[in-house]
């Protein structure tokens, strides 16, 4: 006998194919090594065999030598599924890009969303800055705001440095200021900040530093704006003219912020010295000016911060501004964007977050009516593979592996769709963020974005697999095969659910866009109390434009092109400028503090605008007494509660003095802030000039084309040196509608997308359905049925579906779209019109889907049909 | 690339398959390489070569008659296929070709 051990060794590892004739050879050698030898060496000799026999070829594989995966089971689902891809086109075709489209438009949206809410995250201290924002009691209502005055600023910053590092402040709007280097100026958009802020908002700086506003003539320009001036070269050190006034150090270029933080639109940022400098001081507590930003040390809590500065203002402020009872506190920066609109005291949804549930219940929905295309034709081409079903059962497939090869088919085309729709997604981006407003890319080096493609795939995968994956699979293979299967009168019954289903929401986002732009449309033809048309306004700064009014209005009225100009210190459409302090005959108690929009205009401000008066007049320079004139528009009319204001007296409170004006007319609203709001009460007074704002009214006879240049020359003549930047009264106004018309174009680019896959899945079913039939409308034909009754009797089950659709679809977008009207107080009614306008547009289309297929299904030649089994 | 993958080992295998004929199994393949050519040759390296050519399709086997000396176990019989044909013949007319390549100057230099 050989040595055992080793014999069960080489059992234990040989190949069980080549076990047996080897151990035979073994055995055979050994018999014979014993005789010629002996045992010992013919042991020996065993035992060197069998240690050399432990070599790959030779030992077995390490589980046995059966293929216990199925990854070849797998591959051949794959390529079925993908012959059957191949095979129908169309339908794949519709279903890939159907899905593609859905996941596209849901991937945009997603991107939005996460771009807002991603708002501020560029400043690495964003967990902890904050601003600090102000509630105020008036007439027993909460308002909340972020205007406050240098003293608090300054208060802030001396007294609370155990809850603020730094506090900085900041002028509470972005400042219009011409730039100049030699030829070159721009009027450009900034911010005046104290010397901390760029260390706490962490530019990025290019050249320079941080700290380059500590000198009050020193300006950090933004690296678009220095490649404006200085392309390329490094311009620290080099002055630049502000307002044609300072002569400024750049000390730094900061890298452009992005589009989603609260300073993008900066181009340059100025010592906050500079602005207050020669008219004021950081020790004032009755103007409201300023932003004031805070951040806490590491371990500060914005809780606690607020709580102690609760009430700091009090002992600063006069007994009518304690009235009011002013509270502090502190606004993490993530509540910036989308958390800082406050009701009465209270953080509600502002319109932003409205919008963005809006972008994404869109997004959801036709995510929602792709995977219904894609539920349906699959269940509905899936009854066709019934026979392949029965043959492999047949053939000794078990239920589990038909399972299993439905799925792996279904994410086969999610895969697909999802590869599509990345790309799809890729080559919308630059049109999408051009409408958008926004900076977005796809984030493809960050994880959360292929869990998210991953989950999606999954979730939709299994949902559009699960009909024929688990119904199919659970077919008896005698009955399919021998014919007598059919599919029962309500298989199709889900499937009208979900046509009918899609085609309410589509139906729903095309109503709800008609809606979005009626306003849009109603917020244009509203009358805005002056015309726009031939008007342009500048804002020239400059020393040199003071004192020069008259001048300016002799010369331009001298070109002949010009019809009259007029002065202001605000632009038309703007809502600055709000003074209390007012007193009028029989005043009401209970307006006590109430503010007007206070403006100042020169005497042919009316004239060049166009005020369209009620009654009264306008201001005269054949009256000096005007001077102590004022003209009020209809809303302030209201509030005055006058039966006949004009002549009456308006008496202005100020510093101490009382200052009567007599009222001289009375004038329709000027629309100046949002045109879907209320007009704000306004006050306008007489000024003889330097005002700011200069508006030109050209003649009608001649073109902007020509008015213009000559404009120009007498502007650059009088005032060589600001920049000749005028906009049209036109143009000023439609940019009011900005936000309104995004809204209207991406929510009318997602509702087609909508109506579209909508479609591509109806005319799929149609062609189905067709397909299905064409046995029955051969022996229909045969019999002599028209066409007209084919196509008639093809269509109608679908025609059936959409007017139910639009049925749903009427009432739930009236009551949803009033609600969103209801945000606007200038609002459209919602006319019948637009929903039996929309339903029958939906009719129209879903005729021409399902017609082109019933037409053609009735148009065959039946021999054809009839022949072919 | 090679036409046919043929080693040298599995060459003279291949060959006393063939100069057996129809008694070629493990042991006497071993025994008639270890006698003609007077080298050892392990039953591990044997049965590895016969392996890969079988794999290759030079070479087919068939189980023959259990004897008492193998405890019952079956041999393996080993025959050459055309295949495994072409692959000697392949071989063969390479080195003739680069026999007769060689002058018969550099043959003769070497001897003297």
């Amino acid at each position: 006998m050989p040595p055992k051990l080793f014999l069960r060794f080489f059992r234990w590892f040989c190949h069980p194919k080549l076990r047996d004739h080897i151990e035979g050879d073994l055995r055979e050698l050994y018999e014979e090594g014993v005789k010629e030898f002996g045992k010992r060496k013919a042991d020996r000799k065993f035992i060197g065999d069998v240690l050399l026999l432990f070599r790959p070829g030779i030992i077995r594989p390490t589980e046995g030598y059966k293929n216990l995966n199925s990854y070849g089971m797998y591959k051949s689902y794959f390529k079925i599924g993908w012959r059957n891809l191949v095979r129908n086109k169309g339908y794949s075709f519709i279903n890939i890009g159907g899905l593609a489209l859905g996941m596209a438009v849901a991937i945009l949206i997603g991107l939005w969303i996460h771009d807002e809410l991603m708002f501020n995250r560029f400043h690495k201290n964003y967990d902890r800055i904050g601003q600090v924002y102000r509630h105020n009691t008036r007439q027993g209502e909460i308002q909340t705001g972020n205007i406050l005055t240098t003293g608090t600023g300054t208060l802030l910053r001396n007294e609370y440095g155990l809850h603020f590092e730094k506090v900085v402040m900041v002028r509470g709007r972005n400042e219009e200021h011409v730039l100049g280097f030699g030829e070159n100026q721009f009027t450009q958009i900034g911010y005046f900040m104290q010397p901390d802020g760029p260390e706490m908002f962490t530019l990025t700086m290019i050249h320079g530093t941080r700290d380059g506003l500590t000198d009050m003539n020193s300006i950090l320009l933004s690296q678009s704006m220095a490649i404006k001036f200085f392309n390329n070269e490094n311009p620290v050190g080099k002055i630049i003219r502000f307002d044609n006034q300072w002569d400024l150090k750049i000390t730094g270029v900061f890298e452009d912020l992005p589009k989603n933080s609260v300073f993008s639109d900066a181009t340059y940022f100025a010592p906050l010295d500079l602005f207050l400098n020669g008219w004021t001081h950081l020790n004032v507590w009755d103007n409201y000016n300023m932003h004031i930003y805070a951040q806490l040390p590491p371990a500060g809590s914005f809780d606690r911060a607020s709580a102690a500065i609760k009430d700091a203002m009090l002992p600063h402020i006069d007994a009518q501004a304690a009235s009011t009872k002013p509270q502090l506190f502190v606004l993490p920066m993530k509540d910036w964007h989308l958390g800082s609109n406050f009701e009465n005291g209270m953080a509600v949804p502002g319109p932003r977050v409205n919008s963005l549930w809006y972008y994404g219940m869109i997004g959801c929905f036709v995510l929602v009516l792709a995977c219904i295309n894609f539920m349906n034709l699959n269940t509905a081409r899936s009854e066709k593979r019934a026979k392949e079903v029965g043959i492999r059962k047949s053939i000794g497939s078990i239920r589990s592996q038909l399972v299993g090869q439905f799925y792996s088919e279904a994410f086969l085309v999610v895969i697909l769709a999802l590869a599509f729709a990345l790309l799809l997604t890729q080559l919308a981006l630059p049109a999408y963020n051009q409408i958008a407003g926004k900076d977005m890319v796809i984030p493809w080096n960050q994880p959360w974005l292929w869990v998210g493609c991953v989950a999606f795939t999954f979730i939709t995968g299994l949902l559009a697999g699960s009909y024929p994956a688990l119904y199919l699979s659970s077919f008896n293979p005698v009955r399919v095969l021998k014919g007598t299967f059919k599919a029962g009168r309500f298989a199709s019954f889900p499937r009208k659910i979900l046509v009918t289903i899609q085609f309410t929401v589509s139906i729903s986002l095309i109503i709800g866009t008609a809606i979005v732009y009626l306003q849009i449309q109603h917020g244009k033809n509203r009358p805005i109390g002056y015309s726009r048309e031939g008007l342009i306004s500048l804002h020239p700064r400059s020393p040199e434009f003071k004192g020069k009014y008259e001048i300016l209005r002799n010369e331009l009225k001298k070109t002949g092109v010009v019809e009259e100009a007029a002065e202001s210190n605000y632009a038309i459409v703007s809502t600055l400028g709000w003074n209390g302090g007012f007193d009028w005959r029989d005043k009401d108690q209970g307006l006590q503090d109430l503010s007007f929009n206070i403006n100042r205009v020169t005497a042919e401000y009316g004239e060049t605008i166009g005020w369209e008066f009620i009654k009264g007049r306008d201001f005269s320079r054949a009256f000096p007494t005007d001077v102590n004139g004022v003209v009020i528009n209809e809303s302030t009319a209201g509030i005055l509660g006058f039966e006949n204001p004009v002549d009456e007296i308006l008496v202005r409170n100020s510093e101490g003095k009382r200052v009567e004006f007599k009222i001289l007319g009375v004038i329709k609203d000027v629309v100046k802030g949002s045109p879907f709001e209320k007009t704000d009460p306004c006050l306008y007074f007489l000024a003889n000039g330097d005002e700011g704002w200069l508006h030109i009214r050209m003649n009608s006879t001649n073109t902007a084309r020509e008015a213009l240049p000559k404009i120009e020359k007498v502007f650059k003549q009088i005032v060589p040196s600001a920049p000749f930047d005028f906009t049209f009264a036109d143009d000023d106004y439609q940019a009011k509608f900005k936000a309104e018309e995004r809204i209207g174009t991406l929510v009318t680019v997602f509702s087609s997308l909508a109506i579209l896959i909508s479609c591509l899945g109806l005319f799929g079913l149609a062609s189905f359905v067709a397909e299905q039939r064409t046995k029955e409308i051969g022996i229909r034909k045969v019999m002599g049925a028209s066409v007209i009754s084919l196509w008639r009797m093809l269509s109608k089950d679908f025609v059936a579906l959409v007017i139910i659709a639009c049925f749903i679809a009427a009432p739930l977008t009236y009551s949803f779209m009033s609600d969103w009207l209801q945000h606007y107080q200038y609002r459209t009614d919602i006319p019948w019109h637009v929903f039996v306008f929309t339903g029958m547009g939906a009719l129209l289309i879903t005729f021409l889907t399902v017609s082109f297929q019933a037409i053609r299904a009735a148009l065959a030649n039946p021999v054809k049909s009839l022949r072919s089994e | 690339m090679k036409k046919y993958q043929l080693g040298e080992f599995e060459e003279v295998v291949l060959l006393t398959v063939g100069v057996l004929y129809k008694e070629a199994y493990g042991v006497s393949i071993k025994k008639d390489i270890e006698t003609r050519l007077s080298r050892n040759v392990s039953v591990g390296a044997l049965q590895t070569a016969l392996r890969r050519m079988e794999d290759k399709g030079y070479l087919t086997s068939y189980d023959g008659e259990a004897t008492e000396e193998r405890a019952g176990r079956p041999k393996r019989y080993f025959q050459i296929t055309a295949l495994g044909k072409k692959a000697l013949e392949y071989t063969k007319s390479t080195r003739d070709e680069l026999w007769s390549a060689i002058p018969k100057v550099a043959l003769r230099l070497v001897n003297s």
